[in-house]
């Protein structure tokens, strides 16, 4: 298993980024896409949540019951959530407002749990938090390419500024939840089709 | 907050604000589960029962104990910890009482602990300030208008089994676009009722 920095950057980042690869995190990934503010501070807060509970987790790892780590580790994740809600609310009321109950939601995202289960639980904490730091900022990156698409097409803006310079008729369909689905499967599709093909053409 | 009929809560939460076409709730066990009709309908059954129960519990727990005490910040996890629980006292109880159905339902319940829609329909509840009856026809109607989304798409992959696909879209790809045309057919019901 790859430990530096840099290569579990590279994994978690691109070659089994979380949403498009593995499927997990899709719930947020698809609600909060309909602007980009929403979606840095959404994956953001994920990161952070992920990071320091894989850090937590890893480093309580020898001491946690096995029969118990589910609620541990649930435990473990929401008081982080609890943070970032409550640093949200007092910082960034309009958003946390808009955001509404997908911010709790960070709890059951299967991300953190996943990444708790599968990294954290047999690594020591620095590599741990890193892998979740990583996990968490490629769900950022697949937030922010979809509320892209959705931002420009729905509203004609980045980040709530306008860019609608040729003064194109906006699609409301791209703020609405179809399109949500359509995008994010597209690009599922893209990249699996992708991993297909080179892995027909290394076996050749 | 207005107070909204109960039977309206009821009926949107199943047809406009469909937890899975409009909000997006639950969707890991909805992509992973769907592929047999069969055990898509054990799951949404599973999932409509704990949903009322969990709601109804969160609620009481929410008027009576986290408000009187103060203590809204702790609500993420006195609320992860009631669904943790309850799922597991369901379980004990149905393997104990009914065994049958146990056969049937028992390997979803620990799935449903970390299903998203359980935890939103509760926060939703919350943040709307909904009375008993409110949230008590709100997550029945949740939990029916998953089970019908999930029946749904567990139908139509069923049938596109024999198709010929292009090469990367089966699997979840596919469960997306599909459920990316019953959500943008399910907008079509949309001004019937609104309860956001």
């Amino acid at each position: 298993m790859a430990d530096k920095p840099m290569a579990i950057a590279k994994t978690q980042l691109f070659t089994e980024n979380q949403v498009l690869r593995q499927i997990l995190g899709i719930c947020s990934s698809l609600a909060v896409t309909n602007s980009m503010n929403n979606s840095l501070v959404m994956g953001l807060g994920l990161s952070f949540v992920t990071a320091l509970s894989s850090l937590t987790l890893s480093a309580m790892r020898e001491i946690i019951p096995h029969r118990v780590r589910m609620l541990v580790q649930t435990l473990v994740i929401a008081v982080y959530v609890i943070f970032v809600d409550l640093f949200l609310q007092a910082f960034l009321p309009d958003i946390s407002k808009q955001l509404g109950p997908y911010v709790g939601l960070i709890i059951t995202n299967c991300i953190i749990m996943g990444r708790a289960e599968a990294y954290a639980q047999k690594n020591p904490p620095i590599p741990a938090m890193f892998d979740g730091l990583f996990a968490g900022l490629g769900y950022t990156g697949v937030l922010l390419i979809v509320a892209l698409i959705r931002e420009v097409l729905g509203f004609g803006t980045i980040f709530g500024i306008n860019v609608n310079v040729i003064g194109f008729q906006t699609w409301t369909i791209m703020i609405m939840p179809p399109a949500a689905f359509f995008i994010i499967g597209s690009l599922i599709w893209a990249l699996s089709a992708r991993a297909q093909k080179k892995a027909a053409g290394g076996a050749k | 907050m207005p107070q909204i009929s109960p039977f309206i809560i009821f009926f949107a939460s199943i047809i406009t604000s469909n937890m899975i076409l409009s909000n997006f709730l639950g969707m890991c066990s909805y992509l992973s589960v769907s592929s047999e009709y069969k055990t898509a309908t054990g799951l949404g059954m599973a999932v409509t029962l704990v949903l009322v129960l969990t709601t109804v519990i969160n609620w009481a727990v929410y008027e009576y104990v986290i408000v009187p005490l103060e203590i809204e910040y702790l609500q993420y996890i006195i609320f992860i910890m009631v669904i943790a629980a309850l799922v597991q006292i369901l379980e004990m109880g149905m393997d104990r009482y009914m065994p049958d159905l146990h056969a049937k339902l028992g390997i979803f319940l620990p799935l449903i602990t970390v299903n998203c829609a359980i935890l939103g329909v509760t926060l939703f509840m919350v943040i709307r300030h909904y009375g008993f009856f409110q949230s008590l026809m709100f997550s029945l109607g949740s939990g029916l208008g998953w089970w019908l989304a999930i029946n749904m798409l567990a139908a139509i992959r069923e049938k596109l089994k024999n198709a010929k696909l292009p090469p990367g879209i089966s699997g979840a790809a596919l469960s997306f676009i599909i459920t990316g045309i019953m959500a943008m057919a399910f907008i079509g019901f949309s001004g019937i009722f609104t309860i956001q």
